[in-house]
């Protein structure tokens, strides 16, 4: 037991450690991030990972990857890491949408996109969740319908990530009323320019705006932008989910050691209150969810590292560092008493991280799976117990009751 | 990254499943519950001595297996599987723990080989009364090599053959072995909320007492015990908190209730989930403690802070969440939950209750940040 590279592992991330020492940009503010105003920059920066084998390390060599292990790409994303380089516009495109268009479309379509999509040229979104199924993404009820050698578009996505830079899109809509609702869907690529398109970003409830809603209204496109067959779309979505590449990254959140850096410098009845007994235990639970976290990580990258396919436990990540994440803002705002209602980063202390943290937590708590979901599949996928008694299985989709 | 048991210790692990399953049945645990005279199972006790385990991390030349540490937590992973009721975690992970790393070489030969032989019980007696012992608190005191005061609970103070003691002398705090068979030495067996183990109160008056490790290192040397007996209870408690999971998942995919399998509906779905979280947390924290332990690492105290806290929560959740999926039947005395729930708190507190370690974690993360 040791935390050791292996002599292969260890040559490789220092190739690695030294080629983004040479090619990585300086890292970027937080602010530019969101907006997307750093784009341009993630873009030449993808490009060259793309032309020096870092990008989709695992991607066979035919189509445009370096035919890496799971390890190295792991290796990689740790070095990266350090580097504070955003690579967050390319991870829907290069994770989820492009591997759904290499395992369906046909070869031409391939050529066309695999290539531009790895080098940063083109950027994809998802566009499956909609107003009338969150968690239930099989409740769709965007409609496609035929039109000779067409299909017509009509209804609306939402919280599709980076729908507002994206230039391509997998979309998942209903083609048939009558059949069950698993069983009516089909998936699409789409252009994000094209006519019958329109994006719109949503307000979130701590004021920024990472994702969008996006409408559609008579958009027509040809059956060759189908993936998969006709009615088989859920069957696609599950290839698309599956390819939800392994996060290993550490959290963005802050976490014990910045609660500890802010309990020392605040007055607790007379003393720091880092000294209060309540908020000490507070601090001790949560390193040992962290740290519990990170050695489960550690776990999943020794079992990588034997060119073994880990074990469930990494399953466990969202539902604790979310909760976490609320919880201690909560605490932390709690522990300034009144002043901790001040949410501006030039007043706040610790540059209102804990406050934004705060008012992010219900957003964390429910992107990526909502705690319930999340839930749901351990009992159901991990520990194998039956999944719910359904009531929408056998029905037709137009039978369905819907509410508002 | 190599952040796991290795095959040949997988390979010991597998086999201590086989040999307790075959060894340590429900009915065995069940022999030592239900009768007041029993105070452990000792043919299991020597069926384990003749296996090695106990001497798995006692260096050969003491007669040990010489194996180290990551040996010993796999198989104190299996016997909290099995409930084992017998005195394991005080006579390797206390008395063997506490001669290995303060011994003298006369001590070591003295009790060394004849732990791993299975000749000698051991126990660690620290409490005296409601709260855990501090220097101000202190009572028992050595003088002229004898010992005289009252410690409870003293697990296995019953059966044990030597105990290390807490105790002052010349008013400073030390540890102290005594021969529990020798003159000086009244015990009385103490009824507990885990009868599958043995407890006493134990009065010592003029019992010969000599010192282990230096004068007035007691408590130093009682944390450094302690931290390495926590990594290896961590393990037992990851051990009993699977089993329970395993058994309130058995459970919920056999009743029905309303017309379905109590396992499909999300009240339990969520609390199993819940119990695997916690599950995996302990479990990885007991690995870091595992790794910090086996390399004598100085992490250790931080990390075995982190192993304990994490399974004592682990192990309480699952022990009493298991009996609530199971309803009615659980409480019954038939079935084994409440075994596990028992034993959930007995080790939660052999090594102290998690509230201190808390205090000793954020502690240790102070000095680590200030350093």
């Amino acid at each position: 037991m040791d935390f050791a590279d292996t002599p292969e592992e260890a040559a490789y991330r220092e190739k690695a450690h030294a080629w983004l020492q040479a090619n990585a940009p300086p890292g970027t503010p937080k602010a530019d991030r969101i907006g997307g105003r750093d784009l341009e920059k993630a873009r030449a920066f993808q490009r060259k990972k793309a032309e020096a084998g870092y990008a989709q390390i695992t991607w066979p060599k035919e189509w445009g990857g370096p035919g890496g292990t799971p390890i190295q790409s792991v290796i990689y994303g740790q070095e990266e890491a350090k580097f504070g380089v955003n690579s967050a516009y390319f991870s829907i495109g290069l994770g989820m949408c492009v591997p759904t268009v290499m395992a369906f479309a046909d070869d031409a379509t391939k050529t066309r996109f695999v290539g531009p999509a790895l080098r940063g040229d083109e950027i994809w979104c998802q566009l499956f969740s909609e107003p009338s199924g969150g968690s239930d993404v099989a409740a769709a009820r965007t409609r496609a319908v035929r039109d000779g050698d067409d299909w017509i578009i009509n209804g609306q996505k939402i919280w599709s990530s980076g729908a507002h830079y994206s230039d391509y899109g997998i979309l998942l809509v209903r083609t048939n009323m009558d059949a069950p609702k698993h069983k009516g869907m089909t998936m699409f690529w789409i252009d994000m320019k094209a006519p019958g398109v329109e994006v719109r970003p949503i307000h979130q409830m701590s004021g920024a705006s990472g994702f969008n809603e996006v409408f559609f209204t008579d958009l027509r496109i040809p059956d060759s932008q189908r993936l998969g067959a006709v009615d088989d779309g859920w069957k696609v979505s599950l290839v698309t989910l599956m390819n939800e590449r392994l996060s290993i990254g550490a959290g963005t959140a802050a976490d014990y050691t910045a609660f500890m850096a802010l309990a020392r410098e605040v007055d607790l009845d007379g003393q720091p209150a880092l000294r209060h007994p309540a908020l000490r235990e507070k601090i001790a639970d949560w390193y040992v969810q962290t740290e519990g976290l990170r050695h489960t990580r550690m776990r999943t990258i020794s079992a990588l590292s034997k060119g073994q396919t880990p074990g469930p436990e990494n399953s466990i990540a969202k539902i604790i560092t979310a909760v976490q994440a609320q919880d201690m803002g909560a605490e932390a705002v709690d522990m300034l008493d009144q002043y901790g209602i001040i949410s501006d980063p030039a007043v706040a202390l610790q540059g209102g991280v804990f406050e934004a943290q705060w008012l992010s937590g219900p957003g964390s708590r429910i992107a990526g799976g909502t705690d319930e979901i999340l839930r749901n599949i351990i009992a159901e996928r991990v520990l194998g117990l039956p999944g719910d008694i359904r009531v929408d299985k056998d029905v037709a989709f137009k039978d369905m009751p819907t509410g508002r | 990254m190599n952040f796991d048991f290795s095959d040949d210790q997988k390979h010991l692990k597998g086999e201590a499943r086989r040999f307790l399953e075959a060894n340590c049945p429900p009915s065995k645990v069940r022999v030592v519950l239900n009768d007041e005279g029993v105070t452990h199972d000792a043919a299991l006790w020597a069926a384990v001595a003749g296996q090695g385990w106990l001497g798995a991390a006692i260096p050969e030349e003491y007669g040990g297996l010489g194996l180290g540490h990551l040996e010993l937590c796999a198989i104190a992973e299996e016997l909290g599987r099995v409930v084992a009721p017998i005195p394991f975690a005080s006579t390797v992970y206390m008395l063997a723990e506490a001669v290995m790393l303060a011994g003298s070489e006369a001590q070591k030969q003295a009790i060394l080989p004849k732990i791993a032989a299975g000749e000698l019980i051991g126990a660690l007696a620290t409490s005296e009364g409601p709260g855990a012992p501090t220097a101000a608190s202190l009572q028992s005191t050595v003088s002229g090599g004898k010992l005289t005061g009252v410690k409870l609970p003293v697990t296995d103070g019953d059966i044990a053959d030597r105990c290390v003691v807490l105790a002052k002398e010349n008013g400073q705090p030390g540890l102290f072995l005594v021969d529990l068979g020798g003159p000086g030495v009244t015990r009385e067996q103490l009824k507990t909320l885990d009868p599958t183990r043995d407890a006493a109160k134990l009065t010592f008056k003029d019992a010969p007492a000599e010192r282990l490790g230096g004068a007035g290192e007691g408590f130093d040397l009682l944390q450094q015990v302690l931290d390495r007996a926590a990594v290896l209870i961590a393990f037992e408690q990851t051990g009993g908190a699977d089993k329970c999971l395993e058994m309130a998942k058995g459970y919920a995919l056999e009743r029905y209730a309303f017309g379905r399998l109590i396992g499909s509906y999300q009240a339990i779905k969520h609390k199993l989930a819940d119990m695997y979280v916690k599950n995996e947390l302990s479990r990885s924290n007991a690995y870091y403690g595992a790794w910090a332990l086996n390399t004598n690492a100085p992490e250790l105290p931080i990390a075995a802070a982190a192993a304990r806290i994490a399974a004592c929560d682990a192990y309480w959740y699952a022990a009493k969440e298991n009996i609530q999926t199971h309803g009615g039947i659980g409480f019954t005395w038939e079935v084994d939950c409440h075994l596990y729930y028992r034993r959930s708190r007995q080790l939660g507190l052999v090594a102290g209750a998690p509230r201190a370690w808390k205090e000793r974690l954020v502690s240790q993360l102070e000095r680590r940040n200030a350093a």
